[in-house]
């Protein structure tokens, strides 16, 4: 046990006397929650629009009235067609309305600078959604779920706590194992009348615990700044965080057991785990939209189903019970890498 | 019980390289014995069969009376083994690093400071500096204080003294023979050859192989063979036409000088002649004393053909 402690001690003074890690490793989760909670949005807001309209009609004034209050629209006003036109070529309006009415029925025509497509996308479903309401009888009435502001926030929190992890989990533990290594202190350790465990565990201990105050952290801003309603499934959150840290931790260690230089071990993890959990964990983009191949790849990334699983419990506040598939997925993860990582230390005498 | 180390046909490969091959030795208890070899003569292997960290493929190594590969937990308490880089925490400060191989060994620093206190008190002052921060000199003082700060009964030194200054290679001499008169058993590694002569007995490896094993005077003893030194204006001119002379064995760069192994019929005075008609200046060739280098060129020498 004093062993034990003595191993956690030290690596402890590693940690904190490599201030510029540390400060990266606790700021990171913050700084990334905030931006992607704030600055960085999907979102389309404060779109320019201006109107063609030949004829001036109930109808086409009802619909200028409902862009006028729209949030979403900076309604720039009526124009002449080669005016708009001009408009939109210089930039100076985003999209333009035609209105034409025909014998008492209104028709429109949308034209949008399509140069970004995401804003493309989303002012054509905005203007749709405006003239659907000002030109129908029935209207169509859409209730958004979970997330009725559609904050992308939401959408981010998971995500980045599932790339928090592996950053923290394996990245810094398979270094700092293979750091051991490579500057033959780990020989010295394993000389010593230490079982290899303890050595291991001596590692491991330090990066779960920091882990966890970085948990407690990100689910601390999420829940406040962030605005995430608070609901009592948060033990669900963070037991399922803590298995989720678990597993990040065993792929640092398999990874440390067979990387040789602290760079390998840093590629590895970076290449093998940071980046699909970036690009196939369903973060940025969805993954009902990849195809196929991809669809199933994503499907060994443990992240996937941490961020699914965290999505149902924040965002949706489901129970535990509806998750119950992504907790035996991740605990079978965890089972596995463990297993395969002690059986590789073992034979790498 | 008097053995200190015994291996018996002790061979270990890593893929292709064989880096030792049906290894014999055996070091009596309190010897300071040396092994010396060049790079990749298998030494660091050795080391890492005997302090427990490989296992040998066939043969095999006792340690104290344990079997190193069956019973290394118990071994790992009786010896001392400091790498071939200082292995230290270069973050963590000398004291830190000095506590923390204690606690390792579950031993406090207090109990056995006495045995370090001679090589320790020279770091006193920096106690309180970064490991990475010190010289190569006192980094290796630290390593050996953490080596020896369980009370070992053997001490295994792989080459100790590479990238370290000559006042401090003495240094560290003198306190390897103050360990010795403790009846602590060393085994140390070197590449330098004068370094041989202040160990007991030594063993020269080249390739995985022992190729002698005495006592470095008896083996200078034994060298037999004729040597000179021979010296001239232009030492590389000399060292090519005394390589093409018949007569001649061998002749390699020793120091300022070239050593020449002289075979049968090699006349000094004649072949001092012959060189001055080639335009060579300023010749001189005169019998010498033989070395250990001289032993392990010969060596070698001999292995190769």
């Amino acid at each position: 046990m004093a062993i034990f402690t003595s191993l956690v001690r030290k690596e402890a003074l590693h940690i904190v006397r490599d201030r510029r890690t540390m400060t990266i490793t606790l700021l990171m989760p913050l700084v990334l929650l905030l931006l992607f909670g704030f600055a960085i949005s999907t979102e389309v807001n404060d779109v320019s629009i201006c109107a063609v309209a030949d004829t001036h009609t109930d109808g086409t004034r009802a619909i200028f009235e409902h862009m006028r209050v729209n949030s979403c629209f900076t309604f720039q006003g009526l124009a002449s067609p080669a005016e708009a036109e001009r408009m939109l070529r210089s930039g100076r309006t985003d999209a333009i309305l035609f209105l034409k009415t025909d014998a008492g029925n209104t028709s429109a025509q949308i034209m949008v600078d399509a140069s970004n497509t995401a804003t493309a996308k989303a002012v054509t479903g905005y203007v749709q959604g405006v003239l659907a309401e000002g030109l129908q009888e029935g209207p169509v009435i859409t209730r958004i779920l979970y997330n009725p502001e559609m904050k992308s926030a939401y959408n981010f929190v998971p995500g980045i706590l599932g790339m928090i992890f592996i950053l923290i989990c394996a990245i810094m533990t398979s270094v700092s194992i293979v750091r051991e290594k490579e500057t033959g202190t780990m020989d010295l350790l394993l000389v010593s009348p230490a079982r290899p465990s303890t050595v291991i565990l001596g590692k491991l201990v330090p990066y779960f615990l920091l882990s966890c105050i970085i948990l407690a952290a990100m689910l601390a801003t999420s829940y406040t700044l962030l605005g995430i309603p608070f609901s009592a499934n948060i033990l669900s959150v963070i037991s399922i965080s803590l298995l989720y840290i678990l597993l990040s931790l065993s792929i640092g260690l398999l990874v440390s057991t067979f990387a040789d230089t602290q760079l390998t071990a840093l590629i590895v993890s970076t290449v093998m785990f940071m980046l699909p959990v970036i690009m196939l964990s369903g973060m940025i983009f969805p993954i009902d939209n990849m195809p196929a191949p991809l669809r199933w790849l994503s499907c060994a990334i443990p992240a996937r189903w941490y961020i699914e699983a965290m999505r149902r419990l924040m965002i949706q506040r489901l129970d535990i019970t509806c998750v119950l598939r992504e907790t035996a997925i991740l605990a079978a993860m965890t089972a596995a890498l463990l297993v395969l990582s002690v059986k590789k230390l073992k034979s790498a005498k | 019980m008097t053995t200190a180390i015994e291996t018996s046909g002790l061979s270990k490969r890593y893929g292709n390289l064989t880096a030792l091959d049906g290894v014999n030795l055996r070091v009596e208890r309190g010897e300071m014995f040396g092994l010396i070899g060049p790079d990749g003569a298998g030494k660091s292997t050795l080391y890492r069969i005997l302090a427990t960290l490989a296992s040998p493929d066939t043969g095999t190594a006792e340690v104290c009376g344990l079997d190193t590969v069956r019973d290394s937990r118990r071994l790992r308490t009786l010896i001392g083994y400091m790498p071939e880089r200082f292995s230290l925490y270069q973050d963590l400060t000398v004291e830190e690093n000095l506590r923390f191989f204690a606690t390792l060994f579950g031993v406090s620093v207090r109990e056995n400071y006495d045995l370090i206190a001679p090589i320790f008190g020279q770091l006193e002052r920096f106690t309180n500096r970064k490991a990475g921060a010190l010289s190569g000199g006192m980094k290796q003082k630290l390593a050996l204080s953490c080596a020896l700060i369980h009370r070992p009964e053997i001490l295994l030194l792989d080459e100790p003294t590479t990238g370290v200054d000559a006042v401090s290679r003495a240094e560290f001499w003198e306190m390897l023979a103050g360990l010795r008169r403790q009846s602590i058993t060393i085994l140390v590694s070197t590449s330098y050859m004068d370094e041989a002569t202040l160990c007991g007995r030594i063993a020269m490896m080249d390739r995985g192989h022992i190729l002698a094993l005495d006592t470095p005077q008896r083996l200078v003893e034994n060298l037999g063979e004729n040597l000179y030194e021979a010296s001239a204006s232009d030492m590389f001119g000399l060292l090519t036409r005394l390589r093409a002379m018949p007569g001649v064995t061998d002749c390699y760069t020793f120091g300022a000088t070239l050593h020449v192994v002289a075979g049968q019929g090699f006349d000094p005075a004649r072949a001092a002649s012959a060189l001055g008609s080639y335009g060579l200046g300023d010749i001189r060739i005169a019998p010498a004393k033989g070395t250990i280098e001289d032993l392990f060129i010969k060596l070698t020498r001999d292995g190769q053909q």
